[in-house]
C-alpha cells in the first residue's frame, strides 16, 4: 500500500512549503482571478444591456461583493464538517421547500420566495443546488464505489423529492439544475454505463407511449412549442426570433459596446437577465462570445484540476458535480438563447442580472476552494 | 461461493472517479465547441440574413385577428354583422412622448377633455411592445382627413381599418343575441393571450358570450420587416387567421316583431317555444336597449341613464325576471294530483268562497268571494278556482308538489345556451329548514298550490312548463342556437328526464281543462278564445307584487302603478297538435285573462296564421279553394 499515501504526503509537503497568504486564508488564486474577470465582464455587458442604468450596476456589483464574502466564509469550512452536516442541511432545505409550497410569497406568478417581512426574503430552491449534491456525495462516499443498486435507488429518491417540489413552484430551470447536480454525483461515483444507457434507452419508448396514448392534443401542442418555440411567434418564439437576430447581426467583431440596436430598442425582452448573451453577441460579435466561453472553460478547467486533486471521495464527488453543473448552466443558457435548446429559465452565470444566483454560484466556488485548500491537513493526519 | 466482502479501496475509487472526470471533461469541451460552432453559424454564415433583419429593418410579428362569425335568425336575417370601421391607433414605443401626442390629437380633432381620460386608460392597457393600441373608434370622414393632414405631428399614430360588430336589429335582439364589448382586465387574465392577441372585443352577454369560442375563430399572424419608422417593407411569413363560425339562431324575427308589437309598449316579457324541438321562436324583454354603443364603449352618461332607468331596460326579464307564477301553475298542479291519485277528473270539491284547514280558523279565500259551488277539475281550471287547488295542495303536501314542479323545470336552469339564466325558486321543507331554520307550515302549502308564496319562476320556465304540457312531458331543453358553423351545436348538458305519468289520459284531461279556459262557457279567457280560428289551450295568472293582508281586498285605486299585480298567461296551440307554446308576462298588467291573454293570442296568430289571416295548412288549416267544394 501506500504509494497513494506517500504521494499525498509529499504533495502536502510541497503545498505547505509554497503556502502563500491566499493559501492560508483558504482562497484559491486561480479561481478568484477568473471569477473577478467574469464579474468584470458581467458588469460591463450589464451596463449596456440594462440601458446604462447605474442603479442596476451598483446593485449587481454589491451582490457580487456579498457573494465573494460568502465564498470566502464558505472556503474556511472543513469539507469533513460539510459532509457531517449535509444530511441535516438537506432536511432543512426540503422543509423550507414545503413551507414555500404552503405559504410561499408569490412573485411573478410563481411561488418561489419565503418572505419574513423586514428580515429576509429568499428562494429555498437555490440552496438545494448545493445541498443536494453535497448530501448525495456524502451518502455515496460512505461506501465502496460504484454504488449498489439500493444506494442508487435511495439517491434517486433524495433527488426526486426536491425536484418535484421545485418543479411545482413552477421553476423548471432550477428543478432541472438540481436534478442534474444529483445525477452528476452518481455519474462520477461510477454509475454503471449499462444503467446510464438503459435509462436513456427507456426514455424513448416511454415518451412514445405517452405521446400516443396519454397526452391530449393541447398538451402535445405545448410540448411542440416547448421543443420548437419558433412555431409560436406570438408567444415564446418571439424571444428566440429576436435573440437570434441580435446575435447573428453582431457578426465577427460586433457592433461595438453600447451600439447594439436590437437590445436597445426593446426588441429583445429580458435582455439584462436570461437573454444577456444576445447583447454580448450583438455588441462584441463572435470574438466576444468565444472569449467569454474561453474564460468559462478556464474556470471549469481549474475546477477540474481541483476535483482530480481532491483527496477524499466526498471532495471529489462534490467538486466534480459542482463543476459539471456549472458547465450545464453555461451550456443551457447559451444553447437556449441561440435557438439550440428549448427555453428554460436559466441565467448565464456571473453575467445575467440577479443577486440570488450570484450568491449561490459564488458559494459553490467557495466549496471548491475549501476542498482544495484544506488538503494538507488531511495529508498530515 | 459468496462474493468477497470488499474493503474500502481508496485507490480504486480514485481511479474510477478520475476516469469519469476525464470523460466529463471531454464531453464538456466538445459541447463548448458545439456552442462556438452554433455561434459561428449564426454570426458568420447567416450574418447577411440577420444583419439585414436587424440592422436596417426590424422584424415584427403582427397578429392577424380572425373575423368574428356572424349571427342570423332562422330565416337568414342578419342579427350580428361586422362592419368596417376606422379607428385611431397609437404605438407607444414609436410615439416618443405619447402624452404630448395625445395632446395634439385632442387639439386636432377638437375633442372634449373627458375623452382624454378614456384614451389614456386604453393606452395603459396596451399589452405587447410595439403593438398599436386602438384609442378611438368609428372615426368620421372628417376626422380621418384631419389626422392625415397633421400626420407629421403625430408619430406612432395611425388610422386603422378594422371590422367592428354591428347589430342591425338594434334593440330587438339585445336580450337574446347579446353584445360584444371591449375586453376588460379580468377577462384579459382569463383569456388565451395568444389567440386573443389581436382581438379587442369579446362576447359579454347572450349568444355572443355563450358561443364566444366558436364565434371568435383562430388568430393568424405575419412576420414582417418594417423600417425604423414602423412602415411594413416585406412580409416574411404569413399564417392566415381562421374566421369564426356563423351561428343561426331559432328566433324568427317576424314573430319577434309581432310579439313586441303585441306588448304595445308595456313592460313585460314574452317567450315562444316550439314544443316539438325546444327551439325558442321569440324572446322579448321590454323595454330593451340598443346594444351598438356597448361595442365601441358606451359613455358613462349614456350608461348611467340605462342603468338607473326605473323601467330597467338592461334587465333581461325572460331569463332573470323572477315572478310568482300564480294560477299558471294550476295545470301542472292538476297533473300532479291526477298522477298521485289524490283526485280524479270527476272528483268534486265544494267551494263556499274560501278554504279552511281542519282545526284552523284562517280562511284562504277564492278570488271569487261568493264561491263557485261544486267544482270538478274541468271547472276548476276554466274558472281558475282557488279553493279547489287549496284542497288539492293540502292533499298532495309540499314535498310532492316540489317533486312534480321540479320535473316541470321550476327551480332550476332549463335553457341549454343562455348565459344569464337564473334558477328561480321551488320551495320544499328542506329548503325552508336550511334557508330560514323554520319548519314548513301547512298554510304555506296552500299558498304554493296557487303559485304564490315563496315560489318564483322566470318567464322562460313558464314557457318551458307550457311546452312540456303541450308535448305531454317530452323534455326538450329550450335553446337558441340552431346551427353553429353549419352543424347542430353539440351541447353535452344533461337534459332532465321526460315526465312519464301512470296514465297518458291524464295529459288529455288537463289539456282539455286548459282548452276550456279559452273555449269553455265559463272560461276566464273565453273572450280571447271566441275570436280564435283554432283551438287554444291556456291558463291565466296574476303575480302579486305586494302582499295583501288578511281581510283586506285588492283595490287597484289604492295601489301604486308599480305595485299592481303582474299579468301572466301561458298557452299552446293548436290544442290538438301543438306547434307553439307561449308564456306572456305583462308587468303591472293586473289581469292575466284580460291583458296578457290577448297578447299571447297575437303571438300565436303571428305564428299560425298566414297573410290572409287563415290558419296555415301545416298547422291544420284547410286549403282555401278546391277543397271546399
Amino acid at each position: 500500500m501506500n504509494r497513494g499515501f506517500n504521494r499525498a504526503l509529499s504533495e502536502g509537503d510541497v503545498l505547505r512549503r509554497r503556502a502563500s497568504i491566499l493559501q492560508r486564508i483558504h482562497i484559491d488564486g486561480w479561481l478568484l482571478f477568473l471569477l473577478l474577470v467574469l464579474g468584470a465582464i458581467g458588469l460591463f455587458v450589464l451596463y449596456s444591456a440594462g440601458g446604462k442604468d447605474q442603479g442596476l450596476l451598483i446593485k449587481q456589483a454589491s451582490s457580487f461583493g456579498l457573494g465573494l464574502f460568502i465564498m470566502a466564509v464558505v472556503a474556511q469550512l472543513d469539507p469533513r464538517f460539510m459532509a457531517n452536516w449535509s444530511a441535516l442541511l438537506y432536511v432543512i432545505g426540503v422543509v423550507l421547500l414545503i413551507i414555500v409550497e404552503v405559504v410561499g410569497h408569490n412573485a411573478m406568478g410563481a411561488t418561489r420566495w419565503i418572505n419574513i417581512p423586514g428580515v429576509v426574503r429568499f428562494q429555498p430552491a437555490e440552496f438545494m443546488k448545493i445541498f443536494v449534491p453535497m448530501t448525495l456525495a456524502w451518502y455515496i462516499a460512505r461506501h465502496n464505489l460504484p454504488p449498489s443498486f439500493k444506494r442508487i435507488l435511495i439517491s434517486g429518491i433524495l433527488v426526486a423529492v426536491p425536484f418535484v417540489l421545485i418543479a411545482r413552484q413552477p421553476d423548471l430551470g432550477t428543478a432541472m439544475l438540481v436534478l442534474v447536480s444529483g445525477v452528476f454525483v452518481l455519474f462520477l461515483g461510477g454509475l454503471r454505463w449499462r444503467w446510464i444507457i438503459g435509462a436513456v434507452a427507456a426514455v424513448v419508448p416511454v415518451a412514445f407511449a405517452m405521446w400516443t396514448f396519454v397526452m391530449h392534443q393541447y398538451q402535445k401542442q405545448r410540448v411542440l412549442t416547448f421543443l420548437n418555440p419558433e412555431s409560436d411567434p406570438l408567444g415564446s418564439g418571439w424571444n428566440i426570433i429576436q435573440s437570434k437576430a441580435a446575435i447573428g447581426s453582431g457578426g465577427v467583431f460586433g457592433k461595438g459596446w453600447l451600439l447594439g440596436t436590437q437590445s436597445h430598442l426593446d426588441f429583445l425582452p429580458e435582455s439584462h437577465t436570461d437573454f444577456i448573451i444576445a447583447v454580448l453577441g450583438e455588441e462584441f460579435g463572435l470574438v466576444g462570445i468565444c472569449m467569454l466561453l474561453l474564460v468559462y472553460l478556464l474556470l471549469i478547467g481549474r475546477a477540474m484540476v481541483i476535483t482530480l486533486q481532491a483527496q477524499t471521495v466526498f471532495g471529489k464527488l462534490l467538486a466534480g458535480s459542482i463543476t459539471l453543473t456549472f458547465f450545464i448552466y453555461v451550456f443551457v443558457n447559451v444553447g437556449m438563447v441561440s435557438g439550440l435548446l428549448p427555453i428554460v429559465g436559466v441565467p448565464l452565470p456571473f453575467i445575467s442580472y440577479g443577486g440570488t444566483s450570484l450568491v449561490t454560484l459564488l458559494s459553490s466556488f467557495g466549496i471548491l476552494m475549501a476542498i482544495h485548500t484544506h488538503r494538507k491537513w488531511i495529508a498530515h493526519s | 461461493m459468496p462474493p468477497p466482502i470488499r474493503l474500502k479501496d481508496h485507490e480504486r475509487d480514485t481511479r474510477l472517479i478520475r476516469s469519469r472526470v476525464l470523460f466529463g471533461g471531454g464531453a464538456l469541451v466538445f459541447l463548448m465547441l458545439l456552442l462556438m460552432v452554433r455561434m459561428y453559424y449564426l454570426q458568420v454564415i447567416q450574418f447577411e440574413h440577420h444583419s439585414t433583419l436587424a440592422e436596417n429593418n426590424r422584424i415584427h410579428v403582427q397578429s392577424l385577428p380572425p373575423t368574428r362569425g356572424m349571427i342570423f335568425d332562422r330565416n337568414g336575417v342578419i342579427l350580428a354583422d361586422n362592419r368596417a370601421s376606422f379607428s385611431l391607433t397609437l404605438t407607444r414605443e414609436r410615439a416618443g412622448d405619447w402624452e404630448q401626442v395625445l395632446d395634439s390629437i385632442m387639439e386636432i380633432l377638437e375633442l372634449e377633455e373627458d375623452s382624454r381620460e378614456l384614451f389614456e386608460k386604453r393606452i395603459r392597457q396596451g399589452r405587447r411592445p410595439f403593438e398599436p393600441v386602438p384609442v378611438m373608434f368609428e372615426l368620421s370622414e372628417e376626422q380621418i382627413a384631419r389626422i392625415a393632414v397633421n400626420q407629421f405631428r403625430l408619430p406612432g399614430v395611425e388610422v386603422a381599418a378594422s371590422l367592428v360588430r354591428y347589430y342591425p336589429q338594434k334593440e330587438h335582439f339585445a336580450h337574446s343575441v347579446g353584445y360584444v364589448g371591449r375586453i376588460n382586465e379580468a377577462e384579459l387574465k382569463r383569456l388565451d393571450s395568444v389567440n386573443y392577441s389581436g382581438t379587442h372585443h369579446i362576447g359579454k352577454t347572450g349568444i355572443e358570450r355563450f358561443y364566444e369560442e366558436e364565434l371568435h375563430g383562430q388568430v393568424g399572424y405575419e412576420e414582417v420587416e418594417t423600417n425604423a419608422r414602423g412602415r411594413v417593407l416585406r412580409v416574411l411569413n404569413r399564417v392566415e387567421p381562421i374566421t369564426g363560425q356563423d351561428i343561426y339562431i331559432s328566433i324568427d324575427s317576424q314573430l319577434q316583431e309581432a310579439a313586441e308589437l303585441a306588448l304595445d309598449g308595456r313592460r313585460g316579457a314574452i317567450v315562444a317555444i316550439d314544443p316539438n324541438t325546444g327551439e325558442i321562436l321569440a324572446m322579448v324583454s321590454q323595454p330593451s336597449f340598443d346594444p351598438n354603443p356597448f361595442v365601441t364603449g358606451i359613455s358613462f352618461k349614456a350608461y348611467g341613464l340605462l342603468r338607473d332607468s326605473p323601467d330597467q331596460p338592461l334587465f333581461n326579464r325572460v331569463l332573470r325576471g323572477l315572478y310568482p307564477p300564480g294560477s299558471t301553475i294550476k295545470p301542472m298542479m292538476a297533473v300532479a294530483g291526477l298522477d298521485s291519485e289524490v283526485i280524479t277528473p270527476s272528483s268534486r270539491v265544494f267551494d263556499p268562497g274560501f278554504f279552511k284547514l281542519p282545526n284552523h280558523q284562517h280562511r284562504y279565500r277564492n278570488w271569487n268571494r261568493y264561491g263557485d259551488g261544486w267544482v270538478d277539475l274541468d271547472l276548476a281550471l276554466a274558472r281558475s278556482n282557488d279553493t279547489y287547488f287549496y284542497d288539492l295542495a293540502h292533499k298532495l303536501g309540499v314535498d310532492r308538489i316540489h317533486d312534480y314542479m321540479t320535473r316541470f323545470g321550476f327551480g332550476q336552469r332549463v335553457a341549454l345556451d343562455m348565459f344569464e339564466e337564473t334558477a328561480g325558486l321551488m320551495p320544499s321543507k328542506d329548503w325552508k329548514r336550511s334557508r330560514y331554520r323554520q319548519p314548513w307550515y301547512p298554510g304555506e302549502t296552500l299558498i304554493l298550490g296557487i303559485g304564490q308564496g315563496y315560489m318564483q319562476a322566470t318567464p322562460l320556465q313558464l314557457a318551458q312548463s307550457t311546452a312540456l304540457m303541450a308535448s305531454k312531458g317530452k323534455w326538450l331543453s329550450p335553446h337558441l342556437a340552431r346551427s353553429v358553423g353549419g352543424v347542430e351545436p353539440m351541447l353535452d348538458a344533461q337534459m332532465p328526464d321526460d315526465i312519464v305519468l301512470r296514465d297518458n289520459s291524464i295529459w288529455t284531461a288537463v289539456q282539455q281543462g286548459m282548452e276550456n279556459v279559452l273555449h269553455g262557457k265559463r272560461g276566464t279567457a273565453r273572450k280571447v278564445g271566441d275570436s280564435a280560428q283554432y283551438r287554444i289551450a291556456g291558463k291565466s295568472g296574476t303575480a302579486q307584487v305586494v302582499a295583501i293582508k288578511q281581510g283586506e281586498r285588492y283595490n287597484r285605486d289604492k295601489v301604486q302603478e308599480r305595485h299592481r299585480d303582474h299579468a301572466l298567461f301561458i298557452a299552446f296551440a293548436p290544442a290538438e297538435k301543438p306547434a307553439i307554446a307561449v308564456a306572456v308576462m305583462v308587468e303591472n298588467g293586473e289581469s292575466g285573462s284580460g291583458v296578457a291573454a290577448p297578447v299571447a293570442k297575437d303571438v300565436l296568430d303571428a305564428w299560425l296564421l298566414d297573410e290572409e289571416g287563415e290558419l296555415k295548412v301545416e298547422y291544420g288549416g284547410v286549403l282555401p279553394e278546391g277543397d271546399k267544394q
